[in-house]
């Protein structure tokens, strides 16, 4: 039951995304947006400065994520339909999970489009260990919205959501930003450094655990009034 | 009242409703408070199977954060509801399988038609032959040969019918409405009340929160008045209290 009912959840999101593509257009070119203007800034005579392809394929991902999670429940807020999923004789977590799996897909989306442009512009060499890449990317993601989707959910009917929302966000997803950075950058070497990516995928697989743990036991209380 | 209505065809797993009903609704002693603001203070109503129980009140009188305690998504600071026999904590989820909410946002989905609308709540609400239910669902809101329309597209009134289906589509034993008469036109509140009389007499509890006085007379079998979150009057409306009751219409009229 758990399952189907984030599946369900999962689903209503997606089918209302690819009828309105409304986040999906606005994420990708808000992120394209600042990995261009990144590269106008830290790109000179066509030699990107060292390190900077990660940092900015992160803070891109954050950033767009942030605007994707506002998004996503300004929609449930619209009709209130978020007090009506929490009226539903399910688990509530199932719902948190569902909302959660929507925007990690949404996201996974957008850094398709984001990582092979962070690629060409700032000559980072995005398949020398793609599998690890996209392990990486993939447990940052879930890790950010784990939290992003609980803090989203709880700040809907606030009327300052929009400002709470980065101010609570970023300083807890900080550690998830930093191992995605350094893991990252530790796989845009010339020589990839595998054995310390690998180290920092392990420690933000344990943030995903931490965070996503914390997140289930704790959405059920935030959410009733 | 009545208490044989045919229970729920909820799914197998997961939801363990079918061995939770009851016939009456008891909040005793209710107060809540937002920080050191006082929404309601110590109302105690009933409303049993078969009856429609009105909110009245101006606004500001408790009357929405009453509604949002009945249907457990505010938590009473002190007093308690009881559903039957047991509390919203005694009961657990299952209870909420028993409960119709509607309110004047409509919980639905603009993006979505009438049909898919209806269908993510049904197996939402682990309802079985969902289909079928989601058929008879458009019929009754008259939308059948629009169902594949987006909600969006649709009038105020369409979208009421199709919210409260909505909210009926597990056959909830208790039906919170709030304000559900504001912005339709005379065809459409006549026809949801008219919708309305049929559940009464199909055995659900109703609470309806509303300021349409005219409505509340042909509709009402009990009204509480409330007023800065204290219960003013509390009867039925048909009986010696409609003095009481009228005089505080008057008063909510000035």
């Amino acid at each position: 039951m758990f399952l189907r009912v984030a599946w369900l959840v999962m689903r209503k999101d997606l089918t209302i995304e690819v009828r309105s593509r409304e986040i999906l257009y606005t994420t990708v070119f808000f992120a394209v947006s600042c990995v261009l203007v990144f590269a106008f800034a830290l790109v000179k005579e066509g030699r990107p400065l060292e390190d900077a392809a990660a940092g900015i394929m992160w803070i891109s991902v954050a950033f767009a994520g942030t605007l994707a999670l506002g998004r996503t429940f300004e929609r449930e807020r619209h009709s209130e339909t978020l007090r009506a999923l929490m009226l539903a004789p399910t688990s509530r977590p199932a719902i948190y999970v569902g909302k959660l799996l929507g925007i990690v897909l949404l996201l996974l989306i957008v850094e398709a489009v984001l990582v092979p442009l962070v690629g060409l512009l700032f000559h980072a060499p995005i398949g020398n260990r793609p599998l690890l890449l996209v392990a990486l990317l993939l447990f940052g993601t879930i890790g950010f919205s784990a939290v992003g989707t609980l803090f989203a959910a709880m700040l809907v009917r606030a009327r300052s959501r929009d400002v709470m929302l980065p101010i609570l966000l970023y300083p807890i997803t900080i550690p998830v930003i930093i191992a995605g950075v350094r893991g990252t950058a530790a796989l845009f070497e010339p020589v990839p450094a595998t054995d310390l990516a690998q180290m920092w995928m392990a420690l933000l697989a344990f943030f995903d655990i931490v965070f996503v743990t914390l997140s289930l036991w704790t959405f059920e209380p935030l959410m009733t009034e | 009242m009545s208490s044989t209505r045919a229970r729920p065809a909820f799914a197998a797993k997961g939801i363990d409703s079918v061995s939770f009903d009851f016939t009456e609704v008891a909040v005793r002693d209710v107060s809540r408070h937002y920080g050191r603001r006082r929404a309601l203070a110590r109302v105690s109503i009933a409303c049993r199977a078969g009856e429609v129980l009105g909110l009245l009140g101006p606004n500001g009188a408790g009357k929405s954060t009453l509604l949002s305690i009945l249907a457990t998504l505010l938590s009473p600071s002190t007093g308690e509801v009881r559903y039957g026999t047991k509390t919203a904590q005694e009961a657990g989820p299952a209870l909420r399988s028993c409960l119709g909410f509607l309110s004047h946002d409509l919980h639905l989905y603009p993006e979505l038609t009438a049909r898919e609308n209806l269908r993510f709540f049904a197996q939402l609400y682990g309802v079985q032959s969902v289909d079928a239910r989601v058929g008879s669902a458009l019929d009754r809101a008259g939308l059948t040969a629009r169902s594949g329309e987006l909600v969006s597209s649709f009038s105020r009134g369409m979208r009421q019918r199709l919210a409260l289906e909505r909210a009926l589509i597990h056959e909830p034993r208790l039906l919170l409405l709030d304000e559900p008469f504001t912005g339709l036109d005379d065809a459409s509140v006549a026809a949801l009340v008219s919708r309305l009389g049929e559940l009464r007499a199909g055995g659900r509890i109703i609470v309806v929160v509303t300021h349409d006085l005219d409505v509340a007379e042909r509709l009402l079998d009990k009204v509480a008045v409330l007023k800065e979150g204290r219960l003013v009057a509390f009867d039925d409306a048909h009986g010696r209290i409609r003095e009481h009751y009228r005089a505080h219409v008057q008063e909510l009229k000035n």
